[in-house]
């Protein structure tokens, strides 16, 4: 073959290889929401945090506005401490809270959060005091039939 | 064994002649990659069709079918592409080279480059290595591409999943670098052992019609052997303990 054609085909094989690195990168990943150069940390403290994993989103409204950096136990009180990276362009007042929700019936748990009304933003470094823990599936059942049981002895005294 | 590293240090340290003179190693990336296109991109879009239509079947039962994007992805991704395009390298690709080099020695075109003190592993081998080891990370990315089209275009095309929740669900499960950049190791190391095994098992032949037949047999079972052994490592590695 030519030179100047099979150098022509390498060029096109290489382009082909390199733009499918970055269909792979940008499409399929979501390379967008890992370079949170502009972000900040806030530590949330849960009673308990069910499934909850590093990376799950964190939302506001439906919106993923950080990621969950990391997950810890604070072995002073037992508390799960979670490290959240949230987006600089989206500022939240200090009193805002943090919930555990699960997207779906089956789906993966994230974090949610509601702002505050507070006039001062959270800053780097702060904490979420005000937090709703995961729905534990075994802890909703026991207290449903201990209420229950609890129910139906105080139904027989009367 | 100790040959075989005797071998690959000898590549290695000759291959700064031979990329001097990239030409060589465009040569052989023409024929180790472009001329590997056309099975690489067949292939991977009949993996995705057939993936995107199992899965489709499967999660259908479970009322998730929008979550194939993700199944296909992630299949294709981690393992699949690297792996899927390595076996199909080693047999288009790393067997044509064991051929090659068999044949270069038992009609003695090696010891004749010896002889007139060109560098055989500088002229022939070291180009191959590099052709092979370049080309094989884009194969895979090209596979994994193409498989991801062809569940695409069963599921959303044909079957009519939700494009939208198509893409959005694998974008939220596809992290660029616990899935995308291992997918690419994996494939850099598959390629680095296949074409190893290929140029190795071609020097080593023993120099008869029947020695670089059994070469090239070998080279296409170990190199099988070996991609399989390392993912089973690479993915203990890489996906365990996140």
């Amino acid at each position: 073959m030519q030179r100047t054609t099979l150098d022509l085909w390498v060029g096109i094989f290489v382009t082909a290889g390199v733009a499918a690195l970055f269909v792979l990168a940008l499409k399929v990943g979501n390379a967008s929401s890992v370079n949170m150069s502009d972000s900040y940390r806030v530590i949330a403290e849960f009673d308990n945090i069910g499934g909850l994993k590093a990376r799950a989103p964190v939302k506001s409204a439906g919106v993923v506005v950080g990621r969950v950096e990391n997950i810890s136990l604070d072995t002073r009180n037992f508390r799960a401490n979670v490290a959240l990276r949230i987006d600089k362009r989206y500022p939240f007042p200090r009193d805002s809270s943090a919930s555990i929700l699960t997207a779906g019936l089956l789906g993966e748990q994230y974090v949610g959060m509601d702002g505050g009304g507070d006039e001062q933003n959270l800053k780097d470094g702060d904490r979420l005091k005000i937090t709703q823990s995961a729905i534990v599936l075994e802890k909703v059942i026991g207290q449903f039939l201990y209420g229950k049981a609890a129910e139906t002895s105080t139904g027989k005294k009367e | 064994m100790g040959s075989a590293t005797r071998f690959m240090g000898l590549v290695l340290l000759r291959s700064s002649a031979s990329l001097r003179r990239f030409h060589l190693t465009i040569d052989e990336l023409h024929f180790a990659g472009v001329l590997s296109l056309i099975i690489i991109i067949v292939s991977g879009l009949f993996v995705g069709l057939v993936l995107g239509l199992q899965g489709y079947e499967t999660l259908k039962r479970y009322g998730s079918a929008e979550a194939v994007g993700t199944l296909v992805a992630l299949a294709l991704v981690r393992e699949l592409g690297p792996v899927v395009a390595a076996l199909l390298f080693a047999s288009r690709a790393g067997s044509a080279m064991t051929a090659e080099l068999g044949i270069m020695k038992s009609t003695e075109q090696l010891s004749a480059m010896e002889m007139m003190a060109v560098d055989p592993f500088a002229r022939v081998i070291s180009p191959m290595f590099w052709g092979g080891f370049l080309s094989m990370p884009l194969l895979a990315a090209i596979f994994s591409v193409m498989g991801i089209f062809g569940g695409y275009l069963i599921t959303v095309v044909i079957i009519g999943v939700d494009s939208g929740a198509f893409w959005s669900q694998m974008q939220s499960s596809v992290d660029l670098r616990n899935d995308i950049i291992n997918g690419v190791i994996k494939s850099v190391v598959f390629g680095a052992a296949v074409t190893a095994i290929a140029l190795f098992e071609g020097y080593d032949a023993p120099p008869t019609a029947e020695g670089v037949s059994h070469a090239v047999t070998r080279t296409v079972v170990t190199s099988a052997l070996a991609v399989l052994a390392l993912d089973f490592v690479l993915t203990a590695f890489m996906f365990t303990g996140v």
